[in-house]
């Protein structure tokens, strides 16, 4: 009988290992845990008298957060340390602060000192009374603006260089490292090629070239069989014709256009990440000929708070640092926003100097063909997707589709005409699905494939 | 040695070719005065016109057709009054108005408001946006005027939507609101 020697050689090892690790992660854990101890330590000494800052964030965010924030200036002023401020500047206290919060404008009215500077400071527009909110939820808000984010425990340092190096060489480098690899066997069997014929020359073997030159050389025995030259003829014309075709049909066509535009504009952050509906900037498409530009009052609807890019939560990925999108990229380019639309950020209002923003506009039908959106968006009740191809997914719009004349009209063989709701079509509906004899009409059969319904 | 230059030159000819591929320019047109309109486009750029470009504000003091005052003004006085203001829309067609109202709703107000008018849209959930108000707020007293006010001139950090829902559709709007307001 053979002997097995390390039958569980594998599996001791693994156990080991895990040993190992199990003697390795307590303490760290422990570590750890010391440092939540601590953390909740500074926590509760950052709090003022008595309020729960987690509270108070989500109170602050349900709240306040709308016209204030911590360490700007919005509609309101900033509120970090606001009881502090408060205080020791003008010697108002947390009573006054309860008065204000519950009842500003009975206050402004009734005449106090303070609350009529802050109401005229900030252009009279008055807070909004939160006679709903208790002493105890104002504590909290406070103790929120008064909260110091203690700092990171340290990390332990062997975490640190091991995720740097994570994903190192990319696929670039490697294709690019490859071909140079080609490039030198090619030159290398070239060299060799020659070095041996050389050393041949030299030794006095048999030269082929004379051999050659006696025998009718390859081009002149193709010219002397007319059959090849024919044939050779026939398919070289339809090759070049095929692709002269192919060249002569793309002109016109702007399938993959995606200029420069002069703010960078992200559909896949706008309609991807932040949801948010075509329609809602595209207002117009449900209405009108056009899907419009929006105009840049439609941008302020959110950028008016948003003033920065701050990421979707994850940091960004290796592809969009490569390309420059980083979060102060982004910022930069709300930037160019508000200096478009003339908003002063640190006055938090409009300057009325504006400057028109040059847009490129991407999908144009010649103008021999008339497009009308509203009809397809509202009436038809087709996607914006269907047309414009994965615009969520796109950082640089580009035309996804041909938008030629026989995309069209493939599209209206195949769709249906959506005539629930529709009182409009009831009657010719009934009619033509009659003499067609079908259940449901495609748009072609309603006369959507007429000259006129498009070129007039 | 000839016929490596020979394939060299193809080869670089090819590349010169397929290098003028560029996707940042639009491609040729066989008669461009056929793509191209001959009256002017909307967002064209024209030079003689203010600021150079064919979009324009109506001129002052003029009205579009069909264009109605609204009697309130932008002030907390003029939405206090306006909060009495009771919907025009034909009580009769509410269900049809709620329906179109809940459309626009989705599109409009969802994104921050929440979809169903908690103030729990996707981008208050992302932290994008904060401080969106839920309509059964006691305090804020909603109402169908007061809807339409805010939605008419904008409300501090909130922008006004006339620009993008004409007046009857704003309307459909507020009636879908308070609609929320009761299922809340």
């Amino acid at each position: 009988m053979k002997k097995v020697k390390y039958r569980t050689q594998i599996s001791k090892i693994l156990g080991i290992s895990i040993v190992g690790l199990l003697l390795l992660s307590t303490p760290l854990t422990a570590q750890e845990e010391t440092a939540e101890v601590a953390t909740t330590e500074v926590a509760t000494e950052g709090a003022s008298a008595g309020g729960d800052h987690v509270k108070g964030k989500s109170l602050f965010n349900q709240n306040c957060a709308a016209c204030h924030a911590l360490n700007r200036k919005m509609t309101g002023p900033a509120l970090a340390n606001v009881e502090t401020r408060l205080s020791e500047d003008e010697g108002l206290d947390r009573d006054w602060l309860y008065r204000w919060i519950k009842n500003s404008p009975g206050m402004i009215k009734s005449g106090d000192a303070y609350a009529v500077k802050i109401y005229n400071e900030y252009n009279q527009q008055a807070m909004t009374a939160f006679p709903t909110l208790t002493n105890a939820d104002i504590d909290d808000i406070l103790a929120y603006t008064a909260y110091v984010e203690p700092p990171p425990p340290p990390q332990p340092p062997g975490d640190v260089a091991t995720s740097a190096s994570g994903s190192g060489i990319s696929n670039e480098l490697i294709l690019g490292a490859l071909v140079l690899v080609f490039g030198l066997l090619a030159m290398m069997l070239f060299l060799v090629n020659k070095t041996l014929r050389r050393i041949a020359e030299a030794n006095g073997v048999a030269v082929e070239k004379e051999k050659a030159e006696k025998r009718t050389p390859l081009w002149k025995a193709f010219a002397q069989n007319q059959f090849l030259v024919l044939v050779s003829v026939i398919f070289l014309l339809l090759g070049s014709a095929y692709f002269a075709y192919g060249w002569m049909m793309q002109v016109g066509v702007d399938q993959g256009y995606a200029p420069v535009q002069p703010i960078h504009y992200s559909h896949r952050i706008h309609a991807g990440v932040n949801k948010i509906e075509c329609k809602y900037c595209h207002s117009s498409a449900r209405v009108s000929k056009h899907s419009g530009i929006p105009s840049l009052n439609v941008c302020m609807n959110c950028h008016k708070t948003i003033y920065e890019y701050t990421g979707n939560g994850e940091a960004p990925t290796q592809e969009d640092l490569a390309n420059g999108y980083t979060n102060e990229f982004y910022t930069g380019e709300i930037k160019k926003l508000y200096d478009a639309v003339g908003w002063d950020e640190t006055t938090q209002s409009y300057t009325g100097e504006t400057k028109a923003v040059e847009w490129v506009r991407i999908h144009n039908l010649p103008d021999f063909a008339y497009f009308n959106h509203s009809q397809h968006v509202s009436v038809a009740g087709v996607e914006c997707q269907t047309c414009h191809g994965p615009v969520e997914e796109m950082e640089i719009m580009y035309q996804y589709l041909p938008l030629t004349m026989g995309w069209c009209i493939n599209c209206h063989r195949e769709t249906n005409v959506q005539v629930e709701g529709n009182e409009y079509y009831a009657k010719i509906h009934e009619e033509l699905s009659k003499k067609y004899g079908v259940d449901q009409l495609t748009a072609a059969q309603m006369g959507g494939l007429e000259c006129g319904k498009c070129h007039y | 040695m000839n016929s490596f230059i020979k394939i060299g030159i193809v080869l670089s000819m090819v590349l010169l070719v397929a290098s003028c591929a560029n996707d940042k320019s639009p491609n040729y047109q066989y008669m461009p005065n056929m793509y191209e309109s001959v009256g002017y486009e909307t967002y064209q750029q024209v030079d003689f016109l203010p600021g150079g470009k064919e979009g324009q504000l109506p001129v002052e003091n003029t009205i579009p057709r069909g264009w109605m005052p609204y009697n309130f003004a932008n002030t907390p006085a003029g939405k206090e009054l306006a909060r009495l203001e009771a919907s025009p829309l034909d009580s009769l067609q509410s269900e049809a108005n709620l329906a179109t109202g809940k459309e626009l709703y989705d599109i409009y107000c969802g994104i921050c408001h929440g979809n169903k008018g908690n103030g729990q849209g996707w981008l208050v959930k992302q932290e994008k946006i904060l401080g969106v108000p839920s309509y059964d707020d006691a305090a804020r007293n909603v109402t169908v005027g007061s809807t339409y006010h805010t939605m008419y001139y904008g409300l501090n950090s909130m922008g006004s939507y006339a620009s993008q829902m004409n007046r009857e559709e704003l309307w459909q709007v507020a009636e879908y609101v308070m609609k929320l307001k009761e299922d809340l």
